[in-house]
């Protein structure tokens, strides 16, 4: 499994606040990650170390080939036509499939002439994919790419990432705090809170080491490592990891992507990361 | 040909609902022997799912022998779900359409009916277990 990106120790401060810390992760090559969080979790800071936007004041983070990355507002002229934007993605960078592009872009139905000011929310970001997958990149980083797109656009946009990632070897790493936007679509989870890493790890292992519990309030939790629970009057309800508890009044199942993303969110303390194989070693 | 259509809420894993629709296919004679199942490319670019997750679907129908991959051809029936004859399926059929219309009159709905069905089949399975 080769990792496209890596972090080790990663820390990252401003002034005097750290917004990452010590966060050691990877993503193997040709996966989907989701990168999740509540807002000020540090998602768009490991965005902005992993493309090389931002220097870490501790630890390291390495991607294995090109890096393109598009921005949450959505880095385009508004005066520009699409052609235009075309060009200046040409002499902006080293590498570049313009065939690619243009061939793209028609297969959207987004017409060449057409000024960006006078393109859909969700063409805008098609556009903004397309220059970003002109460069030929080995990882494709998105922040929030489905931000303000009714569903419709949302959709299309991720029938377009998917199918290139099934045309060729490529990762993509996309933020979101939508989960169910990633459920089909993610088949790597990454959880961020407080500017702490949480979880890494391919998404299907992880759904399948996890179990929602119900259960009366006084049954025994012995036998399982609990992540977190609520409680609603006499009934307990909480995600656990590993095996079920013997206490036979639980009842158990598989949680979703979203049960499972907020069952450690709502428990900061709590972690699941997998030991690191190490890019370098 | 076949097309996958994915129900979000069903809590089945995505792969096995597409495990499940070529196995109906093949019981139903809609794929056959041959037959070519979409790239992975085709199904995401109508579904919006995680490549890998096609190619999943089909390493598990390729190892339970129902289809096989052709380097640089794509993914093809190798053969069709063994079981009831075409011809005795429509009997069959016509047998099951007479006793839905027979539990109509009798004043059962959509969910009676599904559960009636349900219980005999699981009390069927218990029967051939035992």
């Amino acid at each position: 499994m080769r990792p496209a990106m890596e972090a080790t120790g990663l820390g990252v401060r401003y002034r005097r606040t750290w917004v990452l810390r010590d966060c050691s992760l990877s993503v193997p090559a040709g996966r989907v990650a989701a990168l999740v969080g509540p807002n000020g979790a540090g998602k768009t800071t490991l965005m902005h170390a992993a493309v090389g936007l931002l220097r870490p004041a501790l630890g390291r983070i390495r991607v294995a080939g090109e890096a393109a990355f598009v921005a949450q507002d959505k880095p385009l002229y508004d005066n520009f036509t699409v052609a235009e934007m075309l060009i200046f993605g040409r002499r902006m960078n080293t590498h570049w499939d313009d065939d690619a592009a243009v061939s793209r872009l028609a297969g959207l139905g987004i017409p060449l002439e057409r000024k960006v000011r006078g393109l859909s929310g969700g063409q805008q970001a098609q556009v903004a994919v397309t220059l970003a997958l002109a460069s030929r990149p080995d990882l494709l980083v998105l922040d929030e790419p489905l931000a303000n797109l009714d569903p419709l656009a949302r959709h299309d946009v991720m029938r377009s990432i998917m199918a290139e990632v099934a045309g060729r070897e490529l990762t993509v790493l996309m933020s979101s705090h939508v989960v169910s936007d990633l459920e089909e679509t993610c088949d790597w989870l990454v959880v961020l809170n407080g500017g702490r890493l949480q979880v890494s790890g391919d998404t299907e292992e992880l759904l399948d080491g996890h179990l929602v519990l119900t259960g009366p309030d006084d049954a025994s939790t012995a036998g399982t490592q609990v992540v977190s629970a609520s409680r609603t009057g006499r009934q307990v309800s909480m995600l656990v990891r590993g095996a079920p508890p013997l206490d036979p009044r639980w009842q158990a199942r598989r949680p979703g992507l979203e049960e499972l993303v907020m069952g450690y969110l709502r428990s900061p303390e709590s972690a699941v990361l997998p030991h690191l194989a190490g890019m370098s070693a | 040909m076949i097309e996958f259509i994915l129900d979000r809420g069903s809590g089945v894993a995505t792969y096995l609902q597409l495990v499940h629709q070529v196995k109906q296919a093949l019981r139903l004679g809609t794929l056959r022997p041959g037959d070519q199942l979409p790239t992975a490319r085709e199904v995401v670019e109508s579904l919006a799912i995680n490549p890998n997750t096609v190619l999943k679907a089909y390493r598990e129908l390729e190892r339970e022998g129902l289809v096989e991959g052709r380097p640089g051809m794509g993914t093809f029936v190798r053969q069709g779900i063994a079981g009831a004859t075409l011809a005795e399926h429509t009997r069959l059929r016509r047998g099951l359409e007479a006793w839905v219309r027979e539990a109509r009159a009798a004043g059962l709905d959509q969910e009676d009916l599904r559960a009636l069905f349900t219980v005999v089949l699981a009390d069927a399975a218990k029967e051939g277990a035992a």
